[in-house]
């Protein structure tokens, strides 16, 4: 029987008398690999923030590995890539070390080393993230979410400031951990063209869940059409087909 | 006077020894503070400071345990302060200044029912570090170990907050718990600060020490330990120079931080030495 690790049930979010999100329900399985697309203000996000305890929900309830968010306390299980940082102040004095570090929750752990060599940024290790570029920045994010080695990884447009070659780079590791250490990942982007390579479910958000099931169902459904316009049959599904055979095996790239 | 004679006395002895205490308290909260753009919370709490001195001097309580007196009044404040800045309608600056409206206002009705500025209410607020007594001494020594074993013991917590709130609540950290811990103990150092520098300059140990490190661009970890020991060597100067020339001790300590900060602008500028 399938390991819920996320149980959402009925959640409804409002923010100033508006509804974001509406009667959201489903659950993610341990090993599963979620693809969340919607266009802009669909409520991603705020989904994402409602399940880490970020913001509160209206109405609803949401279980993390089988305990009540508010009761749920290995935070460690799991690994998040926000959009972007709320107020990344420039002159923030951390360095990489310490940012990647942050993910650690004050735990020690031998992966670190690892962990900045996976992303190749082990040679920023001593530079302070404000004087990094943006792609930089996201790389050391990525590795502050990897380095605890969750169970759970949670990444919202996690590539929009990334190189296309450490962008498939990115993507590359996410399928390794995923089907080599079974590791959960639910992704949140707007990069049609790696959707169905790599996520084997799929919801489609615009407030409530218009779509929910796997890429192949979602290929044929009018909410694809709907969402990506009356080339996606083409553009995206056949195109998956295509490149889903040159999965490279994960092998690191600098930026 | 030889420089060795000064440190005979007592009073200044005192004045040192509580200077360093307030000064590292200040710089370690400062740079949190100051990274959170929280920098004129010690400005808006030394204002409700100016208030409860008022209110305490007022009711006749002995001027020895003014600071004492004070400092519930100031907590409950920065507490105000911070439910303010949660309300998404208002900014954190704004619900600073409403607070210290309030203060200032209060401080000026208050001295007025009392007959106007008298002595106590002018050493307050304009500081006087000589003149700290055997309870605020006492008083600092307790506060400086509860911020040393705050930031120690919630270290990963204050520096996941500052570096981005909505990401310290996503790894589980209680971040009303960690916002509340640090601005009661901001209270507490902007009470023990009014001794120090004065009402009107308590801003400047929070924000100076703290501005002045991280003009270094070090670590998180080296910032707070940089801008501690600016904080103290500008304590430490500054008593001496004010003794030595005879200069208002809050004054000068304030001029001493801007000192080191300008020092390190200029030694910035060294071409060898800029990265």
């Amino acid at each position: 029987m399938p390991v819920n690790q996320i149980r959402v049930d009925d959640l409804t979010f409002c923010y100033n008398g508006l509804e974001i999100l509406s009667d959201i329900s489903f659950t993610v399985n341990k090993g599963d690999y979620l693809g969340i697309v919607g266009p802009n203000g669909s409520g991603k996000s705020t989904l994402i923030k409602n399940i880490l305890g970020i913001l509160k929900p209206q109405k609803g309830g949401i279980n993390l590995f089988g305990q009540p968010l508010h009761m749920f306390r290995t935070w460690d299980k799991i690994g998040y890539l926000p959009q972007r940082l709320s107020a990344l102040n420039t002159h923030f004095p951390g360095t990489v070390e310490e940012i990647v570090q942050l993910g650690l929750r004050g735990n020690k752990t031998p992966y670190l080393n690892q962990t900045l060599e996976l992303m190749g940024i082990e040679h920023l290790s001593s530079r302070l993230i404000g004087e990094l570029s943006y792609g930089e920045q996201q790389l050391t994010m990525l590795a502050c979410a990897l380095v605890s080695q969750p169970q759970l990884l949670i990444f919202d447009e996690p590539t929009t400031a990334l190189d296309p070659e450490t962008r498939e780079h990115f993507y590359t590791l996410t399928e390794k951990l995923n089907r080599e250490s079974g590791t959960t990942i639910i992704l949140i982007t707007h990069d049609t063209g790696v959707i169905g390579k790599y996520a084997h479910n799929l919801i489609y958000l615009d407030k409530k869940i218009i779509f929910s099931g796997t890429f192949k169902d979602f290929c044929t459904s009018p909410a694809m059409t709907g969402f990506f316009g009356p080339d996606s049959q083409h553009m995206i599904c056949h195109q998956h087909t295509e490149s889903d055979e040159v999965i490279s095996n994960g092998t690191k790239r600098n930026i | 006077m030889e420089l060795s004679e000064i440190f005979n006395y007592g009073f200044v002895q005192r004045a040192i020894i509580a200077g360093v205490l307030i000064a590292a308290i200040c710089s370690l909260l400062g740079v949190f503070l100051v990274l959170r753009r929280f920098s004129l919370i010690g400005d808006g709490l030394a204002h409700i400071t100016f208030g409860s001195v008022a209110v305490v001097l007022l009711i006749g309580i002995s001027p020895f345990y003014v600071t004492l007196a004070a400092l519930p009044i100031v907590m409950i404040s920065s507490l105000v302060i911070l439910k303010l800045t949660s309300t998404k309608r208002i900014q954190g600056d704004a619900a600073i200044g409403i607070v210290s409206s309030i203060g200032i206002a209060a401080g000026i009705i208050l001295t007025s029912l009392s007959g106007g500025y008298n002595v106590d209410l002018f050493s307050y607020l304009f500081g006087n570090i000589l003149t700290v007594n055997q309870t605020e001494l006492i008083l600092s020594f307790i506060v400086f170990l509860i911020v040393v074993a705050t930031v120690v013991f919630f270290y990963h917590d204050l520096f996941a907050i500052t570096f981005d709130e909505e990401l310290a609540r996503s790894m589980g950290i209680k971040t009303k718990k960690i916002n509340i811990i640090l601005f009661l103990l901001t209270a507490l150092a902007a009470v023990l600060a009014m001794k120090v520098a004065g009402i009107m300059l308590v801003s400047a140990m929070l924000i100076l020490p703290p501005l002045t490190a991280l003009q270094l661009s070090i670590s998180f970890k080296m910032t707070l330990i940089v801008a501690t020991i600016f904080s103290v060597l500008s304590i430490i100067s500054g008593v001496i120079v004010s003794f030595l020339l005879n200069l208002p001790a809050g004054g000068t300590i304030v001029i001493m931080n801007v000192f080191f900060l300008l020092l390190v602008f200029g030694v910035k500028k060294i071409p060898a030495l800029q990265r």
